[in-house]
């Protein structure tokens, strides 16, 4: 028998952007003993942990070893009603805390643009959200949890106690063993509706000045932006502000539950699109009719969290819009001093050469503590691209770009990414390696994307 | 039936389907409480049912084959409720087990009938006898389509199986007038640790699903349920292929 813990299921396996594809040998233990029984008897380069899978590149594949699905380590520990605090498993989603905690009045403090995320994931991503620039990462709301290293130790850390550990293992990928369980804070919430604003801006300039007279005022802030508009229309963008709704107010007083998120139908994508279907032409008609939808230059309106939050998550499977090749999802951030002349530089590069993108959006960050988490002070830009030929060139050519600017990118949604440009990107990368060589000497957790920026 | 307030003891609480169960169970209002051969997995799923509920949900240890200890563990539960005292029992364990092994081993083949079938026949003598005298109260007994035609491939589990859908049967015969209701849940294949993996699988149903259904029979005061429930029709077929040609097929 292969391994007596749990059966193996043999098969392709991808992130969400579906490209690459490897051949995986992929787990599903429903008990914690099978989990550690998989450690203790792990070779080098074995095992990378999954939560949703929806990390975007290949860091959620290994095809060296297993890759270990957590999805059943989805139970609740504990939760304190007056303080928020709340223990749980690292399997748990984003999506389960909303369904059990919104009605009580608590919400994750911080959410990306999906709540089909574990929270595990979201520490080893260490992801952020709109109100980035006020709150910063998730892992700013997290306490402590426990890591399951190489030598089947259970090593519980916090920024306190086994800090290495701890800062080593938000944003490092799943790299350093596996997170069994986590403290984290829920924040309070009055309601489920946010107040938005949305301002159109002619270019560039515009939504960058924009960002700086309004984003002080607002919890939630992000542009979406026509990255295929050109010349004097560069950056053409609409802000979207926004700021939760308060338990009393006028505009949601005729609802007879404000925490109470109505159930909303989804719509499936049953099938990969044609590659034809998303060419320059069709996107940028698209681009241009949702900049024409917005009739007047200032809107104001109400939206739930749901809607507000995870627009996308309406649309099952909307990977497969990008067609069978998959897509990559392409996210930047670039240091203040140098974040306009970069994004020019990178709109300019992707109208020009025609790498359409259904959603570009731009976002300014505020601080932030992680040695490999993404945020920094500055703006960030996130492309989605279609997998075509001439991809792969186009990359390397943006890399070198955004080398030269100082930027950085997301390795949650990286595939291409080359070893030497990590290292560029992510300077505390050799604090990083001290307490992976610490604590896992031999290379047990190793992933598609580990293999590929040499880390080790 | 109305489940509010009702107290309900999930046995092999680990295993997918039971613990989709136990939700279920507990979002209809039910109190409920989680045993098996895991502690430290059982208390974590009280842990949940608690804390996702906002209800006391116990844990307690239960091994199948520890026949001895059954009497005392539904006393335990019983005591620890108070006046809830018990009103519904959900027999959810049991073992695939390795039929390779079992055809030469008989240990192995022991093992998997007593985790399948004696185990429950034990628990199910102390439940009987409670449910009876109280003069109400539930069984559900979750058998397997597996129990419905021997095959080769896994004869063992399943004639334990069909042997627990009988003991069930009468059991139902004998509590009826008593005002128990057994339920026997045969399901198909279900997206859990036995058939994760595997080759040959096809319509597969989540846990989530099947404990709604199970729910649904409970409420409806039903006495044996597929699920999902075209394997009715499944089995109805396989069990009409006439021995002669059904013993030559490979299955």
């Amino acid at each position: 028998m292969q391994n007596q813990w749990s059966a193996v299921n043999s098969g392709p396996l991808t992130g969400w952007g579906r490209y690459p594809v490897v051949a995986a040998k992929t787990v599903r233990p429903e008990n914690w003993s099978a989990v550690d029984n998989y450690v203790k008897n792990a070779n080098s380069d074995a095992l990378i942990a999954r939560g949703m899978g929806r990390s975007y590149g290949d860091a959620s594949i290994n095809d060296n070893g297993y890759t270990i699905l957590l999805e059943r380590f989805d139970r609740f520990i504990s939760f304190d009603n007056n303080s928020g605090d709340l223990h749980l498993e690292s399997g748990v989603t984003l999506d389960e805390i909303i369904n059990v905690f919104a009605l009580r009045g608590w919400f994750p403090a911080v959410v990306p643009g999906t709540k089909y995320v574990t929270v595990g994931g979201a520490i080893a991503a260490d992801i952020h959200g709109k109100n980035h620039h006020r709150d910063g990462s998730f892992c700013n709301f997290v306490k402590a949890f426990t890591v399951i290293v190489a030598s089947g130790e259970r090593v519980l850390c916090s920024r306190q106690e086994n800090s290495d550990l701890f800062w080593a293992t938000v944003g490092g990928m799943g790299l350093t063993g596996i997170i069994t369980d986590v403290h984290m804070t829920l924040k309070p919430i009055e309601s489920v509706y946010v107040e938005k604003t949305e301002i159109k801006a002619k270019n560039l300039d515009a939504v960058m000045s924009l960002f700086d007279e309004h984003e002080k005022n607002y919890q939630y802030s992000v542009a979406w932006i026509d990255c295929l508009a050109r010349g004097n229309d560069l950056g053409r963008s609409i802000l979207m502000l926004g700021n939760s709704i308060a338990k009393g107010d006028e505009r949601i007083k005729h609802l007879s539950n404000p925490l109470s998120l109505k159930e909303k139908r989804q719509i499936q994508v049953p099938i990969d699109s044609p590659d034809w279907l998303l060419n320059s032409f069709t996107m940028g008609t698209f681009n241009s009719l949702f900049y024409a939808k917005q009739m007047s230059n200032h809107h104001e309106g109400i939206a739930d969290f749901e809607s507000y939050f995870f627009p996308l998550d309406a649309i099952g499977s909307w990977n497969r819009l990008y067609g069978k090749r998959g897509f990559i999802q392409h996210q930047t951030v670039f240091p203040e001093e140098t974040s306009r002349e970069a994004l020019k530089t990178l709109l300019t590069m992707s109208s020009e050469n025609g790498w359409g993108s259904f959603l570009a959006v731009l976002k300014r960050f505020g601080p932030q503590d992680g040695w490999l988490s993404f945020p920094r002070p500055g703006y960030t830009l996130t492309l989605d691209i279609a997998v075509k030929d001439g991809l792969f060139e186009f990359l390397k050519e943006l890399e070198s770009v955004i080398l030269n600017y100082g930027g950085r990118i997301y390795l949650a949604k990286d595939a291409f990414l080359s070893a030497e440009g990590f290292r560029k990107m992510y300077p505390r990368f050799n604090d990083w390696q001290k307490v992976k060589a610490k604590y896992d000497p031999k290379n047990t957790f190793s992933s598609h994307l580990s293999q590929r920026l040499e880390i080790r | 039936m109305d489940l509010k307030d009702k107290s309900i003891l999930v046995l092999g609480a680990t295993s997918s389907i039971a613990r989709a169960l136990a939700e279920e169970l507990a979002k209809q209002g039910a109190h409920v409480h989680v045993a098996g051969r895991n502690l430290t997995e059982i208390e974590r799923i009280a842990n949940d049912l608690s804390v996702r509920y906002q209800q006391q949900s116990t844990a307690h240890s239960f091994q199948a084959a520890d026949f001895k200890s059954h009497e005392t563990l539904l006393n335990q539960v019983e005591s620890k409720n108070g006046k809830h005292g018990l009103d519904g029992l959900v027999v959810a364990f049991g073992e695939l087990g390795d039929q390779i092994e079992a055809q030469s081993e008989f240990e192995q083949a022991k093992s998997i009938i007593d985790s399948n079938f004696t185990g429950a026949v034990s628990i199910l003598t102390h439940a009987a006898n409670h449910f009876e005298k109280q003069g109400h109260g539930f069984i559900i007994g979750i058998a397997s389509v597996a129990g419905d035609r021997g095959r080769q491939s896994n004869y063992i589990y399943g004639s334990a199986k069909g042997a627990f859908a009988l003991f069930l049967q009468g059991l139902r015969n004998r509590l009826c007038k008593s005002g128990v209701q057994v339920i026997t849940v045969k399901p198909g294949f279900v997206d859990t640790k036995m058939t994760y993996g595997r080759q040959g699988m096809f319509l597969v149903a989540s846990p989530e699903a099947v404990a709604q259904d199970i729910v649904k029979a409970l409420k409806a005061n039903k006495q044996v349920v597929y699920t999902p429930w075209f394997w009715q029709w499944i089995m109805l077929i396989i069990k009409t292929i006439p021995e002669p040609i059904f013993m030559k097929m490979k299955m």
